[in-house]
């Protein structure tokens, strides 16, 4: 082991010079996590033309961007990535690296993880420091990384430690992470870092890419009424619509909406889409799967309408309603626009 | 063009249809109730691999690393076209995390040799890791494309393939071989039932033996091409690099496993009536939950 621990990385993500949600909500824990070991919150930020991002990097808490500017780190396409951030670790050592756990995040970091021979525990919900007692082993490890995933769909949530060499590397939810509140004028250092790319790390091309943003923020919203599979159909989904336009909240989805083609992914709330915690989500026809469950269950207020008395959404509800949502729904209108 | 692709396959248990029967009464899931099925992903990437074999006279070695009972979903496999199939099955390999599975997958393709492309699901959904895919071609040296859902061109000596992006998609031009991660995009196909009848027999020697039979009956199998290859690690994983897989080739350590318990909160049922969602209502309204 180094006498000296590394410090905490934080690969950023951009898309056209904009940093992603997740890449902030990551600077705030991997700060946290920095201040409790003593060291460093540091920024990887990759692309072309992207130094811009730095003062809100600094802001959020980095001391140090490295900052890594190719044409040919622009659209993001794994093996430059993955070649960039390896020669980075072999240079400066990072003790924890912190991905989102978006699509750029999850095949990002398994080739960079692959090869750097270290551990990754994808989807991440929590991460704390602790020591580890490793009694198989008869081996002590002092403030490790603690790697808090939810496993077998969901039904059960594995505490991860990663015992080889540093870096602990992690890809984290989008969502589960807590943003925190820039500092207005905060600054660091910026290292600018030699893209070292052969030809074998630019042998993919992009011929073409077609991208759109996010048609909808569930992330911010704090009222959501969300449908599931009990609305019926495509046309039904109107009800949901409205109930979400008449409360002033956005529409939220689980995956079996999704996947029967009412609503689009941008919606789906749950483990394969987003992690909402809003004042009110109202779950409409909605069985409650554990994988739906765990990105609405800390909402502050559910409201659950089914007509099933026993689907477990009930479980996580403060209010339950056993009853059609084709009747409920409307009266929920009604009664809000009569007391509003 | 002919090509040969290696499909990675897992059997999973079956976590996303938890059903009544499998939850105990602390509310947590009994795993051993769960049924065994081919992982849903690594379906699509069999069907993708079975409609490459069909356009580019194709040859598909379809393997996975298991218990001896994972040979089930190879029996599935063959039933739906694949041409080969072949259980990775030792001791010594099990306990492994993400990076010693990729490990010993990339040398089970190391031996199968000469291929064009190695298909995988994008993830298996017991771990949702989406991780052994880009660490097999890591391991390998070779370029990946992740999220794949349309091979659009493969041959000379490249493969053009559109694959999603958060929010969109990508046209990718790859040389080969190349590893591709597939997402739930195709239609896989069933069960072929003349294919089914014929596989159902198809053993691995394990299976054989274990039914009585000797080594004229693993060769009779064999010449009936209803033999299913079983690999130990000595068979594939070199010896210097034997602790490179199972338990002693993964960093991650499992520190604490806890049980998911949806809990009940303050409970309040509410009538299905009008005069009882409009209480529900003013009650929000009075605490500021709506505006």
């Amino acid at each position: 082991m180094a006498d000296k621990i590394g410090n905490v990385w934080v690969f950023i993500e951009q898309e056209g010079g904009k940093i992603a949600d997740v890449s902030l909500e990551l600077v705030s824990k991997g700060k946290e996590l920095a201040e409790r070991l003593g060291v460093k919150t540091e920024a990887v930020l990759l692309g072309n033309n992207v130094e811009s991002c730095c003062s809100t990097l600094f802001e959020y808490g980095c001391d140090t961007v490295y900052l890594a500017e190719d044409p040919r780190l622009e659209p993001f396409t794994v093996l430059p990535f993955a070649k960039v951030i390896m020669d980075l670790i072999r240079t400066y050592n990072p003790n924890i690296l912190l991905f989102g756990a978006t699509m750029k995040g999850r095949e990002l970091a398994p080739r960079v993880a692959s090869e750097k021979l270290a551990g990754l525990t994808a989807d991440c919900t929590d991460l704390k420091i602790e020591d580890f007692d490793d009694k198989v082993n008869g081996k002590y490890y002092t403030d490790k990384l603690m790697q808090i995933r939810p496993a077998f769909g969901g039904n059960i949530i594995a505490t991860i430690v990663n015992t080889w060499d540093d870096p602990q590397m992690v890809t984290v939810r989008e969502g589960v992470m807590k943003m925190g509140t820039p500092e207005a004028g905060r600054t660091g250092e910026i290292i600018k870092v030699d893209v070292a790319l052969t030809a074998e790390e630019t042998v993919v091309k992009v011929i073409e890419r077609i991208r759109e943003e996010k048609s909808v923020d569930l992330k911010g919203a704090r009222i959501i009424v969300a449908g599931g599979y009990g609305v019926g159909s495509k046309e039904n989904f109107k009800l949901i619509h409205d109930l979400a336009k008449a409360l002033g909240g956005e529409v939220g989805a689980s995956r079996a909406a999704v996947d029967a083609g009412w609503i689009n992914h941008d919606h789906q709330v749950g483990q394969t889409g987003v992690t909402v915690r809003p004042n009110l989500y109202i779950a409409c026809g909605i069985s409650g799967s554990i994988q739906h469950c765990a990105g609405m269950s800390d909402s502050k207020k559910i409201i659950a309408i089914n007509t099933d008395p026993n689907a477990p959404i009930f479980s996580v509800a403060h209010y339950g309603i056993v009853g059609d949502l084709n009747q409920i729904i409307p009266m929920m209108i009604k009664a809000y626009k009569a007391k509003a | 063009m002919a090509c040969k692709i290696i499909v990675f396959v897992k059997q999973v248990p079956d976590t996303k249809n938890v059903t009544g029967q499998a939850m105990k009464e602390d509310g947590t899931v009994n795993r051993a109730a769960l049924p065994a099925i081919f992982n849903p992903e690594d379906l699509n990437a069999l069907e993708l691999a079975l409609q490459l074999k069909e356009r580019y006279n194709g040859y598909v070695v379809v393997a996975t690393m298991g218990l001896p009972s994972a040979a089930g979903v190879l029996r599935s496999a063959l039933s739906r076209g694949a041409d080969e199939a072949i259980l990775l099955t030792d001791r010594a390999l099990g306990g492994a995390d993400t990076l010693a599975t990729s490990f010993a997958l990339s040398r089970c393709a190391k031996k199968i040799g000469n291929f064009d492309l190695i298909l995988c699901g994008r993830q298996a959904i017991d771990g949702d890791t989406a991780q052994v895919g880009p660490q097999i071609a890591e391991k390998l040296a070779l370029p990946q494309i992740s999220y794949v859902e349309e091979v659009l061109e493969l041959g000379d000596g490249k493969i053009r393939a559109k694959r999603a992006i958060e929010g969109g998609y990508e046209i990718l031009e790859s040389p080969t071989p190349a590893l591709l991660t597939v997402i739930d995009s195709n239609d896989p196909r069933p069960q072929h039932a003349r294919l089914l009848m014929k596989f159902k027999r198809a053993k691995t020697p394990s299976e054989i033996k274990a039914e009585g039979g000797d080594d004229a009956a693993i060769e009779a199998a064999k010449a009936k091409g209803l033999l299913i290859g079983e690999w130990a690690a000595a068979d594939f994983i070199p010896a210097d690099e034997m602790d490179r897989v199972g338990k002693k080739g993964s960093p991650t350590n499992v520190k604490q496993i806890q049980s998911v318990i949806l809990t009940a909160k303050d409970y309040k049922k509410v009538e299905p009536t009008a005069d009882g969602v409009a209480g529900l209502i003013h009650e929000l309204i009075a605490d500021h939950t709506l505006g």
